[in-house]
C-alpha cells in the first residue's frame, strides 16, 4: 500500500505477532482495525508476565482509494471479512437502493 | 397495505396499457399486476411488460415533460417512456414505461458498478437539451433537512444540521448551482438501473423526475458517500470511479484525488441520508440501526473538517 501522507510505499513488519505497515519515506505507521488494541493488550500482558498468544496474520490488501477526512475507518484490508461484510451487506440491501 | 383509489386506478391503467401494446390482448401472459413501489412521492405498478408510475403529488408538468422528452431522445442512456406526455389520474401525473429488470439487492457482488459509471459519464458528456430545468439533487437534500427540522428533537439532529450549515448555498438549494449546462440524472442509486429489454438487455438509467442541468459530481456522490461512510468497499468504489474516468466523465479530474470535486455533494448526500434515517427511526420509535448510525457518525465528523473547495480542474 501507499502512505496516505507522503505516498511512498509502505512495508509490512511483524511486531510481536501484529502486522503493522511502516512508510519507507516518512516512517509513519499504519495500524489495521484492532491492531492498536492488540498491541496495547500485549503490552499489558507483558507487564503482567503472561504468555502472549500470537494473533492471526493480517491478510494482504491493495492500496485503498483516497477518502475524505470525514470518512469512516474502513478497517484496513478486512473489508469483506467478518466486520466489513456484515456492515456492507446490511447497508447494501436498503441504503444503496433508496433516495 | 391499504389499497387507495389511486393504486386501484393505476393498476387498471397499467393492464390497459400493457394490452394496448399487443395486437390481441389475449396474447398477454397477464398474471397479476404487482405493486413495485407505493410511497408518498411515487406509486409504481407493473403489468406484464408495462410499468405505470404516478409521480409525486407536487410534480410540475412543465418540468416533467422536458425530462420525459430527454429520455425519449436518449434511449441508449435512459429508459424511454412509452409516451413522452404524462396523463392525469386522480390529480396525479402518470407515465407508462417498458418493464426492465432491476439490480438484485440480495446479490451485492453482481451490482453493475461499471455500467452505472459508464452511463453517467456518457450522460454527463451529452449536450443538455434546451429548456431542461435544473437537476433536483440539492432541492431534495434541502427537503429532507427541512423535514428533519420540523419533525424531531433526536439527539443526532444537531450534528446533521451543523454539517448541513457548513455547505455552500448551492448545495443547499439556496443559490443556483455553479454548473448550469451539464446533463445530470440527479438521484443516482442502485434502484435507478434496469436491464432493458428484460431480463438481460443492456443497463439503462430510470426515473427522470430529478433529471436536469447541474453539477455532475452530484451523480457520483452517493457511491462516494457510501464509500466515505464505510458502506461501500474500497474495491467497489475504485471500480466505479475508474469506469467513470475511463468513459471520459467530466465530473472529476481524469486522475489524482477526486475529492475536491466530490466532497461537497458527498457531504450533502450523507446529510440527506442521515436526515431521512433519523426521521424514519423517530417515526417508527426505534433506535438507529448500524448502517444509519454510520451515516449519522459521518455527519458528526464533518464538523471538524471544513468542506473542500472544488477548483483547479475544468468542468
Amino acid at each position: 500500500m501507499q502512505c496516505p501522507k507522503c505516498h511512498a510505499p509502505m512495508h509490512t513488519y511483524n511486531r510481536n505477532g501484529v502486522q503493522i505497515e511502516q512508510c519507507s519515506g516518512c516512517r509513519g505507521i499504519f495500524l489495521d482495525y484492532g491492531e492498536l488494541e492488540a498491541l496495547t493488550r500485549m503490552e499489558s500482558q507483558w507487564g503482567a508476565g503472561q504468555a502472549v498468544p500470537p494473533p492471526p496474520a493480517a491478510p494482504q490488501y491493495p492500496a485503498q482509494p483516497v477518502a475524505p477526512a470525514w470518512g469512516a475507518q474502513h478497517g484496513g484490508g478486512h473489508y469483506g471479512g467478518h466486520h466489513g461484510g456484515h456492515h456492507r451487506n446490511k447497508g447494501f440491501g436498503r441504503m444503496l437502493f433508496s433516495s | 397495505m391499504t389499497t387507495t383509489p389511486l393504486l386501484t386506478e393505476l393498476t387498471l391503467r397499467a393492464g390497459t396499457e400493457a394490452h394496448a401494446r399487443r395486437r390481441t390482448p389475449s396474447t398477454c401472459p397477464c398474471g397479476a399486476t404487482t405493486t413495485l413501489a407505493d410511497r408518498p412521492d411515487a406509486t409504481v405498478v407493473r403489468h406484464a411488460d408495462t410499468v405505470a408510475k404516478a409521480h409525486a403529488p407536487d410534480t410540475d408538468q412543465t418540468e416533467l415533460t422536458p425530462r420525459l422528452t430527454t429520455a425519449t431522445h436518449l434511449p441508449d442512456l435512459l429508459l424511454p417512456p412509452l409516451s413522452p406526455t404524462p396523463v392525469d389520474l386522480h390529480g396525479r401525473l402518470v407515465t407508462f414505461w417498458p418493464y426492465g429488470t432491476p439490480v438484485d439487492p440480495e446479490n451485492p457482488d453482481a451490482a453493475p458498478w461499471e455500467p452505472a459509471a459508464t452511463l453517467l459519464a456518457r450522460l454527463h458528456r451529452t449536450p443538455a437539451p434546451t429548456h431542461l430545468p435544473p437537476m433536483r439533487g440539492p432541492a431534495k437534500a434541502a427537503l429532507a433537512v427541512a423535514r428533519l427540522r420540523d419533525a424531531t428533537s433526536h439527539p443526532a439532529v444537531a450534528d446533521v444540521l451543523h454539517a448541513w450549515s457548513a455547505l455552500p448555498a448551492w448545495a443547499r438549494a439556496e443559490a443556483p448551482m455553479p454548473d448550469t449546462t451539464t446533463l445530470c440524472h440527479g438521484d443516482l442509486h442502485l434502484g435507478q438501473l434496469v436491464r432493458h429489454p428484460a431480463p438481460d438487455g443492456p443497463w439503462r438509467l430510470i426515473d427522470v423526475d430529478d433529471l436536469g442541468v447541474g453539477v455532475p459530481a452530484w451523480d457520483l456522490a452517493r457511491p462516494a458517500a457510501w464509500y466515505a461512510c464505510g458502506l461501500l468497499s474500497p474495491e467497489d468504489w475504485a471500480r466505479f470511479l475508474a469506469a467513470y474516468r475511463a468513459a471520459g466523465g467530466p465530473a472529476v479530474p481524469a486522475d489524482g484525488d477526486p475529492w475536491p470535486a466530490l466532497d461537497i455533494p458527498a457531504r450533502a448526500l450523507t446529510v440527506q441520508t442521515a436526515a431521512r434515517a433519523i426521521a424514519k427511526a423517530v417515526a417508527a420509535d426505534r433506535p438507529l440501526d448500524e448502517v444509519e448510525q454510520a451515516v449519522v457518525d459521518a455527519c458528526g465528523r464533518m464538523g471538524s473538517t471544513p468542506p473542500q473547495l472544488a477548483h483547479g480542474f475544468p468542468k
